[in-house]
Protein backbone atom coordinates (compact mmCIF):
# COMPACT_ATOMS: atom_id res chain seq x y z
CA UNK A 1 0.00 0.00 0.00
CA UNK A 2 3.10 2.38 0.14
CA UNK A 3 2.29 3.83 -3.58
CA UNK A 4 -1.19 5.37 -2.04
CA UNK A 5 0.44 7.30 0.55
CA UNK A 6 3.14 8.40 -2.12
CA UNK A 7 0.13 9.27 -4.63
CA UNK A 8 -1.50 11.43 -1.28
CA UNK A 9 1.79 13.04 -0.62
CA UNK A 10 2.52 13.87 -4.23
CA UNK A 11 -0.72 15.00 -5.78
CA UNK A 12 -0.26 18.44 -4.84
CA UNK A 13 3.39 19.13 -6.19
CA UNK A 14 3.24 22.36 -8.11
CA UNK A 15 2.84 22.03 -11.30
CA UNK A 16 3.11 24.21 -14.73
CA UNK A 17 -0.49 25.16 -15.77
CA UNK A 18 -0.83 25.96 -19.61
CA UNK A 19 -2.91 29.02 -20.48
CA UNK A 20 -4.08 28.37 -23.78
CA UNK A 21 -3.46 24.82 -24.73
CA UNK A 22 -2.70 23.66 -28.29
CA UNK A 23 -4.39 20.74 -29.38
CA UNK A 24 -3.49 18.40 -32.45
CA UNK A 25 -5.65 15.71 -34.40
CA UNK A 26 -3.64 12.83 -34.88
CA UNK A 27 -4.53 10.86 -38.31
CA UNK A 28 -6.07 7.75 -38.78
CA UNK A 29 -3.89 5.31 -36.10
CA UNK A 30 -3.85 2.57 -38.68
CA UNK A 31 -1.83 5.53 -40.70
CA UNK A 32 0.26 6.91 -37.71
CA UNK A 33 3.86 6.82 -37.06
CA UNK A 34 3.99 6.23 -32.96
CA UNK A 35 6.79 6.84 -30.48
CA UNK A 36 7.08 6.64 -26.98
CA UNK A 37 8.46 9.22 -24.36
CA UNK A 38 8.43 8.06 -20.86
CA UNK A 39 10.22 10.46 -17.76
CA UNK A 40 11.55 6.81 -16.47
CA UNK A 41 15.28 8.17 -16.86
CA UNK A 42 15.82 5.67 -19.26
CA UNK A 43 19.79 5.74 -20.66
CA UNK A 44 21.74 3.72 -22.93
CA UNK A 45 24.85 5.11 -22.25
CA UNK A 46 26.82 4.10 -19.23
CA UNK A 47 25.37 7.02 -16.44
CA UNK A 48 23.57 5.07 -13.94
CA UNK A 49 22.29 7.97 -12.02
CA UNK A 50 20.42 10.92 -13.68
CA UNK A 51 21.80 14.46 -12.58
CA UNK A 52 19.19 16.63 -10.52
CA UNK A 53 18.72 19.01 -12.70
CA UNK A 54 19.08 17.61 -15.78
CA UNK A 55 15.92 18.41 -17.92
CA UNK A 56 17.82 16.79 -21.32
CA UNK A 57 16.54 13.91 -22.84
CA UNK A 58 18.07 10.94 -24.01
CA UNK A 59 16.99 8.92 -27.60
CA UNK A 60 16.77 5.16 -27.59
CA UNK A 61 16.85 3.49 -31.01
CA UNK A 62 13.53 1.15 -31.24
CA UNK A 63 14.47 -1.91 -30.19
CA UNK A 64 17.33 -1.44 -28.05
CA UNK A 65 16.96 -3.58 -24.99
CA UNK A 66 20.12 -2.44 -23.05
CA UNK A 67 18.86 0.20 -20.75
CA UNK A 68 19.41 1.53 -17.67
CA UNK A 69 17.04 2.97 -15.57
CA UNK A 70 19.21 5.78 -14.11
CA UNK A 71 15.95 8.08 -12.29
CA UNK A 72 16.95 9.21 -9.17
CA UNK A 73 13.40 8.57 -6.90
CA UNK A 74 13.36 6.05 -5.01
CA UNK A 75 10.07 6.09 -4.11
CA UNK A 76 9.01 3.79 -7.30
CA UNK A 77 9.23 -0.19 -8.21
CA UNK A 78 11.81 -1.25 -10.30
CA UNK A 79 11.67 -5.10 -10.27
CA UNK A 80 9.14 -4.50 -13.39
CA UNK A 81 11.52 -2.69 -15.46
CA UNK A 82 14.19 -4.97 -14.60
CA UNK A 83 11.83 -7.76 -15.43
CA UNK A 84 10.49 -6.27 -18.55
CA UNK A 85 11.55 -3.07 -19.73
CA UNK A 86 7.82 -3.21 -21.74
CA UNK A 87 6.59 -1.92 -18.69
CA UNK A 88 7.42 1.15 -19.10
CA UNK A 89 8.53 1.53 -22.94
CA UNK A 90 6.26 -0.69 -24.34
CA UNK A 91 8.46 -0.93 -27.74
CA UNK A 92 6.92 -4.71 -28.09
CA UNK A 93 3.70 -4.04 -28.19
CA UNK A 94 4.05 -1.09 -30.77
CA UNK A 95 5.52 -3.36 -33.42
CA UNK A 96 3.02 -6.05 -32.42
CA UNK A 97 0.09 -2.82 -33.02
CA UNK A 98 2.15 -2.32 -36.51
CA UNK A 99 2.29 -6.00 -37.42
CA UNK A 100 -1.76 -6.28 -36.84
CA UNK A 101 -2.75 -2.79 -38.34
CA UNK A 102 -3.95 -0.85 -35.34
CA UNK A 103 -1.05 1.61 -35.94
CA UNK A 104 1.07 2.34 -38.80
CA UNK A 105 4.62 2.03 -37.37
CA UNK A 106 6.40 2.22 -34.70
CA UNK A 107 9.13 5.20 -34.18
CA UNK A 108 12.59 4.76 -35.51
CA UNK A 109 13.60 6.04 -31.92
CA UNK A 110 11.98 7.07 -28.88
CA UNK A 111 13.22 9.38 -26.13
CA UNK A 112 13.28 9.32 -22.43
CA UNK A 113 13.26 12.70 -19.67
CA UNK A 114 13.45 12.30 -16.15
CA UNK A 115 10.66 13.46 -13.89
CA UNK A 116 10.57 14.37 -10.27
CA UNK A 117 12.37 17.64 -11.57
CA UNK A 118 13.98 19.57 -8.89
CA UNK A 119 12.26 22.62 -10.91
CA UNK A 120 8.77 22.16 -10.78
CA UNK A 121 8.09 24.91 -13.70
CA UNK A 122 10.19 22.38 -16.07
CA UNK A 123 11.33 25.89 -17.44
CA UNK A 124 13.91 24.25 -19.56
CA UNK A 125 12.12 21.89 -20.98
CA UNK A 126 9.15 24.38 -21.47
CA UNK A 127 11.28 26.26 -23.76
CA UNK A 128 14.29 24.26 -24.81
CA UNK A 129 14.43 20.62 -24.57
CA UNK A 130 10.88 19.96 -24.93
CA UNK A 131 10.12 21.67 -28.21
CA UNK A 132 14.03 20.07 -29.49
CA UNK A 133 12.63 16.74 -28.66
CA UNK A 134 9.63 17.38 -30.68
CA UNK A 135 11.64 17.59 -33.35
CA UNK A 136 13.93 14.80 -33.14
CA UNK A 137 10.28 12.99 -33.19
CA UNK A 138 8.80 14.86 -35.95
CA UNK A 139 12.16 14.38 -38.02
CA UNK A 140 11.32 10.50 -38.09
CA UNK A 141 7.92 11.43 -38.71
CA UNK A 142 6.23 10.15 -35.66
CA UNK A 143 2.70 11.68 -35.70
CA UNK A 144 1.42 10.40 -32.46
CA UNK A 145 3.45 10.35 -29.05
CA UNK A 146 2.53 7.67 -25.91
CA UNK A 147 3.67 9.65 -22.91
CA UNK A 148 4.64 7.03 -19.63
CA UNK A 149 5.37 7.86 -16.04
CA UNK A 150 6.98 5.76 -13.43
CA UNK B 1 5.80 15.94 -16.05
CA UNK B 2 4.18 13.53 -18.48
CA UNK B 3 1.39 16.49 -18.49
CA UNK B 4 3.49 19.20 -19.40
CA UNK B 5 5.17 17.27 -22.29
CA UNK B 6 1.74 16.73 -23.57
CA UNK B 7 1.25 20.28 -23.88
CA UNK B 8 4.46 21.21 -25.23
CA UNK B 9 4.36 18.56 -27.93
CA UNK B 10 0.93 19.10 -29.27
CA UNK B 11 2.03 22.88 -29.38
CA UNK B 12 4.65 21.62 -32.13
CA UNK B 13 2.04 19.04 -33.75
CA UNK B 14 2.14 16.31 -32.10
CA UNK B 15 -1.25 14.34 -31.14
CA UNK B 16 -0.18 12.92 -27.50
CA UNK B 17 -2.00 10.92 -24.98
CA UNK B 18 -0.06 10.51 -21.34
CA UNK B 19 -0.43 7.35 -18.83
CA UNK B 20 -0.75 9.33 -15.61
CA UNK B 21 0.28 7.79 -12.10
CA UNK B 22 -0.84 10.24 -9.96
CA UNK B 23 -4.25 12.08 -10.72
CA UNK B 24 -3.85 14.83 -8.71
CA UNK B 25 -1.30 16.13 -10.60
CA UNK B 26 -2.46 15.09 -13.72
CA UNK B 27 -5.56 17.12 -12.99
CA UNK B 28 -3.60 20.41 -12.27
CA UNK B 29 -1.76 19.90 -15.78
CA UNK B 30 -4.38 19.30 -17.58
CA UNK B 31 -2.81 18.01 -20.86
CA UNK B 32 -5.10 17.15 -23.72
CA UNK B 33 -5.54 13.70 -23.43
CA UNK B 34 -4.81 11.25 -20.71
CA UNK B 35 -5.53 8.01 -18.80
CA UNK B 36 -5.29 7.65 -15.16
CA UNK B 37 -3.92 4.41 -14.16
CA UNK B 38 -3.57 3.14 -10.70
CA UNK B 39 -1.08 0.58 -10.90
CA UNK B 40 2.45 0.43 -8.85
CA UNK B 41 4.66 3.20 -9.42
CA UNK B 42 7.33 2.51 -11.86
CA UNK B 43 4.58 -0.13 -13.89
CA UNK B 44 2.47 2.67 -16.14
CA UNK B 45 1.60 -0.33 -18.77
CA UNK B 46 0.18 -2.28 -15.38
CA UNK B 47 1.55 -5.98 -15.71
CA UNK B 48 5.38 -6.90 -16.63
CA UNK B 49 5.80 -10.13 -18.66
CA UNK B 50 1.59 -9.88 -20.10
CA UNK B 51 1.64 -8.26 -23.61
CA UNK B 52 -2.08 -9.03 -23.32
CA UNK B 53 -2.71 -6.44 -20.41
CA UNK B 54 -0.14 -4.13 -21.44
CA UNK B 55 -2.16 -3.36 -24.94
CA UNK B 56 -5.10 -2.89 -23.25
CA UNK B 57 -4.03 -0.11 -21.63
CA UNK B 58 -2.52 0.94 -24.54
CA UNK B 59 -5.57 0.67 -26.61
CA UNK B 60 -7.38 2.61 -23.42
CA UNK B 61 -5.47 5.24 -24.12
CA UNK B 62 -5.53 5.82 -27.71
CA UNK B 63 -9.54 5.57 -27.34
CA UNK B 64 -8.82 9.07 -26.09
CA UNK B 65 -7.67 10.05 -29.53
CA UNK B 66 -11.32 9.60 -30.60
CA UNK B 67 -12.65 12.90 -28.19
CA UNK B 68 -12.55 15.83 -30.62
CA UNK B 69 -11.60 18.35 -27.58
CA UNK B 70 -10.48 18.09 -24.25
CA UNK B 71 -8.94 18.09 -21.53
CA UNK B 72 -9.82 14.68 -21.63
CA UNK B 73 -9.04 12.70 -18.68
CA UNK B 74 -10.34 8.87 -18.16
CA UNK B 75 -9.32 6.39 -15.41
CA UNK B 76 -8.30 3.16 -16.79
CA UNK B 77 -11.54 0.58 -15.24
CA UNK B 78 -8.78 -1.59 -13.38
CA UNK B 79 -7.06 -1.10 -10.02
CA UNK B 80 -2.94 -2.72 -9.46
CA UNK B 81 -2.26 -2.22 -6.09
CA UNK B 82 1.24 -2.47 -4.86
CA UNK B 83 2.64 -5.98 -3.54
CA UNK B 84 4.83 -4.29 -0.48
CA UNK B 85 2.83 -6.12 2.28
CA UNK B 86 3.59 -9.38 0.17
CA UNK B 87 6.34 -11.44 1.82
CA UNK B 88 9.17 -11.96 -0.95
CA UNK B 89 10.13 -15.67 -0.75
CA UNK B 90 13.62 -15.22 -1.69
CA UNK B 91 16.18 -17.41 0.00
CA UNK B 92 19.51 -15.94 0.61
CA UNK B 93 22.52 -18.23 0.87
CA UNK B 94 23.66 -18.99 4.35
CA UNK B 95 27.04 -17.68 5.98
CA UNK B 96 29.65 -18.40 4.92
CA UNK B 97 32.33 -16.76 6.84
CA UNK B 98 31.92 -15.88 10.45
CA UNK B 99 34.70 -13.67 10.73
CA UNK B 100 32.63 -11.06 8.39
CA UNK B 101 29.85 -8.61 9.00
CA UNK B 102 26.99 -10.40 8.03
CA UNK B 103 25.98 -7.74 5.79
CA UNK B 104 29.46 -8.13 4.24
CA UNK B 105 28.90 -11.87 4.43
CA UNK B 106 25.25 -11.77 2.81
CA UNK B 107 26.68 -9.39 0.28
CA UNK B 108 29.26 -11.49 -1.00
CA UNK B 109 26.96 -14.97 -0.98
CA UNK B 110 24.69 -12.96 -3.30
CA UNK B 111 27.19 -11.88 -5.93
CA UNK B 112 26.28 -15.37 -8.06
CA UNK B 113 22.72 -14.33 -8.13
CA UNK B 114 23.70 -10.64 -9.02
CA UNK B 115 26.30 -12.10 -12.09
CA UNK B 116 23.43 -14.03 -13.20
CA UNK B 117 21.28 -11.76 -14.05
CA UNK B 118 23.82 -8.92 -15.29
CA UNK B 119 24.21 -11.98 -17.84
CA UNK B 120 20.46 -12.35 -18.39
CA UNK B 121 19.92 -8.96 -18.94
CA UNK B 122 23.28 -7.60 -20.09
CA UNK B 123 23.02 -4.85 -18.17
CA UNK B 124 22.85 -3.10 -14.42
CA UNK B 125 22.19 -0.10 -12.57
CA UNK B 126 24.55 -0.46 -10.28
CA UNK B 127 27.40 2.20 -10.64
CA UNK B 128 26.39 5.56 -9.32
CA UNK B 129 28.70 4.88 -6.52
CA UNK B 130 30.80 2.12 -7.64
CA UNK B 131 30.53 -1.06 -9.37
CA UNK B 132 28.82 -4.57 -8.14
CA UNK B 133 32.50 -4.95 -6.28
CA UNK B 134 32.73 -1.90 -4.51
CA UNK B 135 29.39 -2.89 -2.73
CA UNK B 136 30.92 -4.38 0.54
CA UNK B 137 32.69 -1.29 0.76
CA UNK B 138 29.70 0.50 0.68
CA UNK B 139 28.08 -1.85 2.96
CA UNK B 140 31.10 -1.22 5.49
CA UNK B 141 31.01 2.40 4.87
CA UNK B 142 27.52 2.49 5.67
CA UNK B 143 28.46 0.26 8.90
CA UNK B 144 30.69 2.87 10.18
CA UNK B 145 28.02 5.63 9.81
CA UNK B 146 25.84 3.75 12.30
CA UNK B 147 28.40 2.97 14.52
CA UNK B 148 28.27 6.77 14.15
CA UNK B 149 31.14 7.79 12.36
CA UNK B 150 30.43 10.97 10.52
CA UNK B 151 29.24 10.07 6.81
CA UNK B 152 32.18 12.63 5.22
CA UNK B 153 34.71 10.77 7.21
CA UNK B 154 33.07 7.20 6.49
CA UNK B 155 35.00 6.47 3.35
CA UNK B 156 32.05 6.12 1.09
CA UNK B 157 32.91 4.74 -2.27
CA UNK B 158 32.35 7.87 -5.03
CA UNK B 159 31.91 10.15 -1.89
CA UNK B 160 28.02 10.17 -2.30
CA UNK B 161 26.08 8.67 0.25
CA UNK B 162 22.86 8.81 -1.99
CA UNK B 163 24.30 6.88 -4.72
CA UNK B 164 25.69 4.50 -2.39
CA UNK B 165 22.67 3.66 -1.15
CA UNK B 166 20.43 3.20 -4.42
CA UNK B 167 23.64 1.51 -5.69
CA UNK B 168 22.98 -1.16 -3.00
CA UNK B 169 19.01 -1.00 -3.69
CA UNK B 170 20.07 -2.03 -7.17
CA UNK B 171 22.44 -4.80 -6.26
CA UNK B 172 19.76 -6.19 -4.38
CA UNK B 173 17.18 -5.62 -6.86
CA UNK B 174 19.10 -7.48 -9.42
CA UNK B 175 19.90 -10.41 -6.88
CA UNK B 176 16.40 -10.84 -6.83
CA UNK B 177 15.34 -11.38 -10.24
CA UNK B 178 17.60 -14.28 -9.84
CA UNK B 179 16.92 -15.65 -6.31
CA UNK B 180 12.95 -15.00 -6.07
CA UNK B 181 11.06 -17.98 -7.52
CA UNK B 182 8.61 -16.11 -9.75
CA UNK B 183 8.68 -12.32 -10.89
CA UNK B 184 8.85 -10.35 -8.20
CA UNK B 185 5.73 -8.21 -6.92
CA UNK B 186 5.58 -4.61 -7.40
CA UNK B 187 7.82 -3.20 -3.86
CA UNK B 188 7.71 -6.92 -2.72
CA UNK B 189 12.31 -6.72 -3.50
CA UNK B 190 12.37 -3.38 -1.82
CA UNK B 191 9.91 -4.65 1.39
CA UNK B 192 12.44 -7.83 1.40
CA UNK B 193 15.79 -5.56 1.23
CA UNK B 194 14.41 -3.23 3.62
CA UNK B 195 13.36 -5.65 6.44
CA UNK B 196 14.72 -9.36 5.61
CA UNK B 197 18.40 -8.41 4.88
CA UNK B 198 21.56 -7.64 6.42
CA UNK B 199 22.47 -5.27 4.00
CA UNK B 200 18.77 -3.38 4.53
CA UNK B 201 19.62 -3.25 8.36
CA UNK B 202 22.62 -1.47 8.02
CA UNK B 203 20.68 1.09 5.91
CA UNK B 204 18.48 1.39 8.95
CA UNK B 205 21.14 1.87 11.14
CA UNK B 206 22.74 4.43 9.12
CA UNK B 207 19.96 6.11 8.06
CA UNK B 208 18.87 6.82 11.64
CA UNK B 209 22.49 8.00 12.60
CA UNK B 210 22.32 10.42 10.59
CA UNK B 211 18.97 11.67 11.56
CA UNK B 212 19.93 11.73 14.95
CA UNK B 213 23.08 13.56 14.19
CA UNK B 214 23.24 17.42 14.07
CA UNK B 215 23.85 19.30 11.15
CA UNK B 216 23.43 16.82 8.63
CA UNK B 217 21.00 17.88 5.96
CA UNK B 218 17.88 16.26 5.57
CA UNK B 219 17.81 14.91 2.00
CA UNK B 220 21.32 13.04 3.61
CA UNK B 221 19.30 10.65 5.70
CA UNK B 222 15.93 10.95 4.25
CA UNK B 223 16.58 9.81 0.47
CA UNK B 224 18.87 6.66 1.50
CA UNK B 225 15.76 4.36 1.36
CA UNK B 226 12.09 4.59 0.21
CA UNK B 227 9.86 6.73 2.17
CA UNK B 228 7.58 4.07 2.97
CA UNK B 229 10.41 1.83 4.54
CA UNK B 230 11.80 4.47 6.62
CA UNK B 231 11.81 3.51 10.29
CA UNK B 232 11.91 7.60 11.43
CA UNK B 233 8.99 9.33 12.24
CA UNK B 234 8.08 11.70 10.04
Amino acid sequence: MSDAIIRQTHADIDTYVFSDPAWTTPPDLSDARVAVVTTAGLRTDDVTMWSNDDQSFTVIPHGEKRLTLSHRSQNFDRAGFNSDINIVLPMDRLDEMASDGAIGSAASQHLSFMGAQKDGTLATIRLDTGPAAAKVLKDDDVDVVLLTPV
Amino acid sequence: MVGTLGHIFEAEGLATVAIAAIRGQIEKAAPPRALYAEFPLGRPLGKPNDSEYQRRVIDAAFALFDASEGPVLVDFPEIIEDDSADRLTCTIPPRFDADLHPAIDEAIGVRPAYDRTVQRTGTTSVGRAGSADDIPSMLEAFIRIGNGTPHSRAAVPGGDVLAAAMDVRSYYEEVAQSLADHVPGARQVDTWLYSQTEAGDVIHAAQRALHDTDGVPRPVWYYLMPMMHSRIER
